[in-house]
């Protein structure tokens, strides 16, 4: 499965990096978002996987008794989450905020006021 | 002798709030700043010549060995003189030059912050303080010689004279710290001790070359002379003062200092030879061409600089006591016609020595002033520069190597052209007949006038009486030099010999030179001409490339396209990375480690494929939007699978959200249009794989690693011991870790108020272009 999982880490790098070299906003957006979520899978697999011990004490003990998910990369991973989600969404508000200024979504067009300065 | 240094630094920073007051005839305090450290110096002479040498230490940072140490022996005291001394004059002479000028509190703020770092750099015993000193006084240099900051020339030159001395302090700073690393002191005194390490060490020739380069920019030496005339621009008061005393001079002190502890090494003293012998004598045969006072000065200032390099090269007794007598020498009698230039300029508006004659008529005491000056600049007998010139031709009579004679004969040419150069600055503008439009001209305030004379006179009276002057100052101060006992003792006549000879045919050689040689704005130009190969076009053409090869290098690099920049920095991460991972070795991957794939595992991934192809070729924003959601829910059955319930039911509701975010925002938009050219396609294509390639085979790499779960295991055991929590990850985050989490909420909150401000904002019709 690890295998498969790097094959997963690789595709969303591939189509991360490819998106953010369009031209168009939102392509950049949904690129960042891809290389986010990528992201997240390789620090996921940082730790070992484990499948169905979730790293959650038993209710009778106080201490794990056998094997157990890494709960590190998983607290990592929730903060990344939550983050880039802050992130996207004022992305996403600022790409309309642009959108309705200068009526494009293309980045070459937020170039000419700087020329203009020039 | 902190207070000293401070003293200027702190009534410097005083004139910020107080300029307003100091223009008012409070200025009158300003010159009795320098006056009362000139006395607390001249206190001090009796007990530096009897041998005794002041230190003191202030911890700044001991663990680095940079600390405030101040050491007063000869040669500081000599300087420590010149600096306040001629400092006295000048402050005087420019609180009148400058009287009324809008900028008069700003511009004795720079002078006393310029004195103050001298102080300190002839003062300082630790080499890294010593280097602190000698930046502040090119800082506070630039300052005063782009004073007039409305012309376009003198901003230029200032530029130019800063950007020649910090190199030069660039390359000092890097000889410094080699010198202290391998000494492993940065003290100067205790260098001395160590001076066997210091010149044995294979290092040598780089440090002391940098040492050098420091040394050369500052006292404006051949190759690097040239942003001295440039700084002629700057008030007079200003030239009189850095170019007699102080700036200047700091790389002489410099290498005096150094002398005793690199010094004496063949290295040393052929390129100090070398270096203060082309200097001494190109910038003397330069002077004769110069129409305009203050170029005259500028280029004999450069050829006595080139003399005490030339001396403190020859490294004899002789040499180095000629070199400590002539650092007085010419500060007296340069200060002099600088300040006499500042006074004809001042009242006649113009420096041209073909315009200027006859001003001995209105300007009586300036032309005393001026004279007594040239005579000691050209060596007649019974003045201070007479026995300047004695020391020196005795110090290259008596050198070995059989190179007595050339270096005489090169002696003797120079200080002919100085002569010269002297009358025309001091005697030229007063002799002759007085042209009509000067007649009107008055003398100025006593305070000009005063201390260009108090200078000049002084010069006659140490001229006068040699033995005492030199026992007092300059004997401690060649000592220093020499690093022992010279014996030094001045005489006013040592006989009918050579040297004698030589001196009065100096003399007669100059008196006919200036005589004969009558410069003019053509013979300028001729020179002028062959500005083309001189060192300052050549070093202004460098920059010039430099400044092009950026131009070019911004524009090609920084175009202004954000893909571009992608482009450049993922091709760059993706050659060092690739780089790094071949140099890491072959790939092995551990199969029995891996778990097994199941059938639900393998439909996800062909969904995951699917969504990541439509993401990328399709047309439509809203398909685009939905497989990035499908890709997100994907992600999430992965961490349901590999038991990381929180993650999943995070990831499902963030995914959720920013969907429906999405498609709320941007559904009115178009489609899709494609701008890129297939081939563009194709070329992107081809790096976004090889990233995602080398991330991939990075993570195979990672794989074969063994895990530590040392800080996984502490949670583990200690979750529900410490925290009372039985879900670990969740102990980590809102316990072990609460404080992280904390501020996380704090930027999902203001990224909360950005969206909610930028829906809520309406622009007007007007702003909206």
């Amino acid at each position: 499965m690890e295998l498969l999982l790097v094959f997963v880490i690789g595709l969303l790098y591939a189509a991360g990096v490819y998106l953010i070299l369009r031209r168009s906003m939102v392509k950049l957006l949904l690129g960042i978002m891809l290389l986010g979520n990528g992201t997240n899978i390789l620090i996921f697999l940082l730790g070992t996987i484990t499948k169905g011990k979730p790293p959650v004490i038993d209710e009778a003990y106080k201490v794990f008794q056998e094997i157990y998910a890494d709960p590190i990369p998983q607290a990592l991973i929730l903060t990344a989450i939550v983050i880039s989600f802050g992130l996207t969404s004022f992305a996403i508000v600022l790409l309309k905020r642009v959108y309705a200024l200068v009526d494009s979504d293309d980045l070459d067009d937020l170039n000419t006021p700087e020329e203009e300065d020039l | 002798m902190l207070f000293t240094v401070l003293t200027g630094l702190i009534t410097s920073s005083l004139l910020i709030p107080f300029g307003k007051f100091i223009k008012t005839k409070w200025s009158i305090v300003l010159p009795f700043i320098p006056v009362f450290l000139f006395i607390f110096y001249l206190l001090q002479v009796s007990s530096v010549a009897s041998g005794i040498n002041f230190v003191q230490h202030i911890s700044w940072v001991p663990s680095l060995g940079v600390n405030f140490d101040f050491r007063l022996d000869g040669l500081s005291l000599l300087f420590a003189l010149l600096i306040t001394g001629i400092g006295s004059g000048i402050f005087f002479y420019g609180r009148t030059y400058l009287k009324g000028h809008p900028y008069f509190d700003r511009f004795f703020g720079y002078l006393l912050l310029f004195m103050s770092a001298m102080l300190g750099v002839v003062l300082a015993n630790n080499i890294i303080t010593l280097f602190i000193f000698w930046e502040l006084t090119s800082i506070s240099s630039f300052f005063l010689i782009g004073f007039n900051n409305d012309n376009k020339d003198s901003r230029k030159s200032a530029i130019t004279a800063l950007s020649i001395t910090g190199i030069g302090g660039f390359f000092l700073l890097a000889g410094l710290l080699l010198l202290g690393n391998i000494a492993e002191t940065f003290i100067i005194s205790e260098l001395i001790d160590r001076r066997d390490i210091i010149i044995n060490h294979s290092l040598y020739p780089l440090f002391v070359g940098l040492i050098f380069l420091g040394a050369f920019t500052k006292s404006a030496q051949f190759p690097f002379h040239f942003w001295l005339p440039g700084a002629m621009k700057a008030p007079t008061p200003v030239s009189a003062y850095l170019h007699s005393a102080t700036m200047v001079k700091a790389g002489i002190y410099l290498l005096a200092r150094f002398t005793p502890i690199l010094g004496n090494t063949d290295f040393w003293n052929y390129t100090l030879m070398i270096v203060g012998g082309i200097t001494m004598i190109y910038a003397a045969v330069h002077s004769l061409f110069r129409i305009d006072l203050k170029g005259i000065l500028a280029y004999s200032t450069i050829s006595a600089l080139g003399i005490l390099t030339f001396l403190l090269g020859l490294g004899t007794k002789d040499a180095i006591i000629a070199a400590s007598v002539f650092i007085l020498v010419h500060a007296l009698y340069k200060a002099t016609l600088f300040m006499v230039t500042g006074i004809i300029d001042h009242e006649t508006h113009t420096r041209d020595i073909t315009q200027l004659a006859g001003l001995r008529k209105v300007l009586f005491p300036v032309f005393i002033a001026a004279l007594l000056a040239a005579l000691s600049s050209a060596g007649l007998p019974l003045t201070f520069g007479f026995i300047g010139k004695d020391l020196i031709y005795e110090a290259t009579l008596h050198y070995a190597n059989n190179w007595a004679l050339w270096l005489t004969i090169l002696a003797v040419a120079t200080n002919t052209a100085l002569v010269a150069a002297g009358f025309m600055a001091g005697v030229k503008p007063f002799v002759g007949k007085l042209p009509t439009q000067f007649e009107k001209i008055h003398l100025p305030y006593s305070s000009m006038w005063l201390p260009p004379l108090i200078l000049g006179v002084l010069g006659i009276v140490f001229g006068c009486m040699p033995g005492m002057i030199g026992d007092i100052f300059n004997h401690r101060a060649a000592d220093s030099i020499f690093g022992a006992e010279t014996e030094m003792h001045l005489k006013i006549w040592h006989g009918f010999n050579t040297v004698l000879i030589l001196s009065l045919c100096t003399l007669a050689a100059g008196t006919l030179l200036y005589l004969f040689n009558k410069p003019s704005a053509a013979k300028l130009n001729a020179v002028e001409r062959l500005n083309n190969i001189s060192p300052q076009h050549i070093i202004l053409k460098l920059a010039s490339l430099v400044e092009r090869f950026s131009t070019a290098y911004t524009n090609n690099v920084h175009d202004g396209f954000l893909r571009s920049y992608h482009f450049k920095i993922i091709v760059f991460a993706e050659l060092l990375l690739a780089y790094k991972l071949w140099l890491s070795g072959p790939i092995q991957i551990d199969f029995e480690k891996l778990t097994p794939i199941t059938w639900y595992e393998i439909a996800f991934v062909l969904i995951l494929i699917g969504a990541v192809y439509l993401i990328v070729t399709t047309k439509s924003r809203l398909t685009s939007v939905v497989s990035t959601s499908v890709i997100g829910y994907c992600i999430c059955l992965i961490f349901v699978f590999y038991s990381a319930p929180d993650l999943a039911m995070t990831q499902f509701t963030i995914d959720t959200l920013t969907t429906v975010l999405f498609v709320l925002v941007l559904y009115k938009l178009p489609g899709f249009i494609n701008f890129a050219k297939k081939g563009v396609q194709i070329r992107d294509a081809i790096v976004a794989l090889g990233f995602g390639v080398i991330i991939s085979l990075i993570m195979l790499k990672v794989l074969y690693e063994p895990t530590t779960t040392e800080i996984s295991d502490f949670y583990g055991e200690n979750s529900y011991l410490l925290a009372k929590g039985k879900n670990v990850v969740n102990v980590i985050l809102v316990d072990f870790r609460g404080i992280d989490t904390m501020f996380e909420t704090v930027v999902l909150s203001i990224a909360a108020l950005g969206v909610y401000s930028l829906i809520k904002l309406r622009l007007k019709s007007s702003e909206k272009e």
